[in-house]
């Protein structure tokens, strides 16, 4: 479970686990995270935990809230972040994944959130129990209709749903895209001959294509493993070191020369 | 009228690869699906929602003989979608290990000048047109409802731990309800199909410079896209179809279209 860990001045005062969907944090008794400070408004802040994500928003607070040393409004919590209000600080951690031999296998998968069956709407704060199955169960009970499912509003007071199905985990629990891996070093192309001799291209983006449109064109990939070069179009195909390569993507050793569309050039790893 | 590409792959994770996908330049139809649920469930949802999809479209508008309009193509593709979802959920209902078994889809059917699109989930179609690649279905996932209100923006959405929540999803409930559109097309269009496991591993803006970069050899592009999701971490399996429209493909010549084209 995620949790917040409140301080003044670098002395932890109390820990607080966000077990609740929605936290309260200001100076009156009546919030779950009470900071008796004159800095802090009443109602100050509030936390809304969604699953695994947890939105903070500053509830029109006199003095304001900060994460990062940024002024917010509405912030989405990413592991280590420190809300400040007034002179205190809390730093938001992240559930770690919990039981690293299965449970966190679960947040990979793609799931189906129910739509909740419509309740009568009396209830001044309706909460959709989203109508849940588990995965495991033989046989789900047939529904009469599926409603749509439930726009979420603006910080709900909505239980989480709960995933009924889900896709085969992956071990790898990591949220977020990952960034593309970097390559070691950072190349280039220098072309050698032709009217744009003594030209230098870095190779910056992932893929690089050189050569004339229609005639010949190649494309440098950058991968992890290094530069490759591949063939992309015209009839002849790119020529390495004095030797035409295939249709396969073949990798680049620095101060390789490349000739196409009747040009050489020269790949290098700059320092 | 078009050329159509595939790719696929399980990914550097999983074992194995629970992705659909069907493509027929001849009639101009796409589908992809990407399943759920336990063991291989997961491939037989995915799997009967391409296969039945393509084989009905197939009969259907061999039955037509191009005598069909937009309004009834889309009926068509909507269609479709209900009779997969039933049969999925059949087939849920009656064997135990399908139990909880369901899958997201995309259909693209190119009829008469225009791009129908149906989708259920979170995989998507792109269009790339004018050099610049943009998202044309919305996914029926609970980080697209929190982006809609406002809770967060796209790039926070990008670190959301949700994104694997799907609000919509074939074969899980006895009723669907696809979302339909339809879409001008112009010759040069190239339309891309994904799973989730590429555009959650690779963004937009690397989609597009390889689309772009890589337009005159398509199969290439698509071994490209699922190679860039792989060296990313390839957490999910990854698909991708590639469709890019060559001339324009009107559903009939009439006398006057004819007559039009003599003079054209």
């Amino acid at each position: 479970m995620a949790k917040l860990i409140l301080t003044l001045e670098g002395s932890t005062i109390r820990e607080v686990p966000l077990d609740k969907e929605r936290i309260m944090i200001g100076r009156k008794p009546s919030n779950e995270i009470q900071i008796e400070n004159l800095a802090v408004s009443g109602e100050h802040a509030c936390i809304v935990t969604i699953l695994n994500d947890s939105f903070l928003e500053d509830l029109g607070s006199t003095n304001g809230t900060l994460v990062n040393g940024n002024q917010i409004k509405k912030h989405i919590l990413q592991n280590n972040d420190v809300i400040e209000i007034g002179k205190y600080k809390l730093k938001y951690l992240a559930e770690a994944p919990s039981g690293q031999a299965g449970g966190g296998d679960d947040f990979e998968k793609t799931m189906i959130l129910r739509a909740p069956a419509k309740t009568a709407a009396s209830s001044p704060k309706p909460e959709p129990a989203p109508a849940a199955k588990s995965a495991n169960e033989p046989a789900p009970p047939a529904k009469p209709s599926t409603p749509p499912p439930t726009p979420m509003p603006t910080m709900p007071p909505s239980k989480p749903p709960v995933p009924t199905s889900a896709k085969p985990p992956s071990p790898d629990a990591a949220p977020a895209m990952a960034k593309p891996a970097e390559p070691h070093a950072l190349a280039a192309v220098q072309i050698l001959t032709g009217p744009s001799a003594g030209k230098e291209l870095d190779l910056t983006k992932n893929l690089t294509t050189l050569g004339k449109p229609g005639l010949q064109v190649a494309v440098i990939t950058r991968r992890p493993q290094g530069y490759f070069i591949t063939h992309v179009e015209g009839a002849k195909f790119p020529i390495i070191n004095g030797k035409m390569i295939d249709a396969q993507a073949q990798p680049l050793k620095d101060h390789d020369v490349l000739e196409l569309a009747g040009v050489k050039m020269e790949f290098f790893i700059k320092k | 009228m078009m050329e159509m590409v595939t790719a696929t792959h399980s990914g550097m994770v999983r074992s194995h690869n629970e992705d659909s996908i069907g493509a027929d330049a001849s009639i101009g139809l796409a589908v992809l699906a990407d399943g759920m649920g336990g063991y291989n469930a997961g491939e037989v949802a995915s799997g009967i929602a391409v296969a039945m999809i393509s084989a009905e479209m197939k009969k259907a508008l061999a039955s037509a003989d191009g005598a069909l309009d937009v309004a009834a193509a889309e009926n068509l593709v909507s269609e479709q979608t209900v009779r997969a979802n039933s049969a999925i959920y059949q087939a849920a209902q009656n064997q135990a290990q399908y139990s909880g078994m369901g899958t997201t889809l995309v259909v693209a059917l190119w009829h008469d000048n225009t791009l129908i699109v149906g989708h259920v989930g979170d995989s998507r179609l792109y269009r790339f047109r004018g050099n610049k690649l943009e998202q044309v279905t919305r996914d029926h996932s609970l980080l697209q409802e929190q982006i809609d209100s406002g809770l967060i923006t796209k790039e926070q959405a990008r670190h959301s731990q949700n994104k694997n929540l799907v609000t919509r999803a074939v074969g899980i409930d006895p009723e669907v309800e696809p979302e339909v559109h339809r879409h001008p097309v112009q010759a040069g269009d190239i339309y891309l199909l994904c799973s989730d496991g590429l555009n959650d591993m690779v963004t937009d803006e690397d989609m597009e410079l390889t689309i772009s970069s890589l337009q005159a050899n398509l199969p290439l592009a698509a071994e490209q896209l699922v190679q860039q999701a792989n060296d990313n971490g390839g957490r999910d399996n990854v698909s991708v179809i590639l469709v890019r429209v060559l001339k324009s493909f009107p559903a009939r010549s009439g006398f006057v279209d004819r007559l039009k084209s003599w003079f054209g």
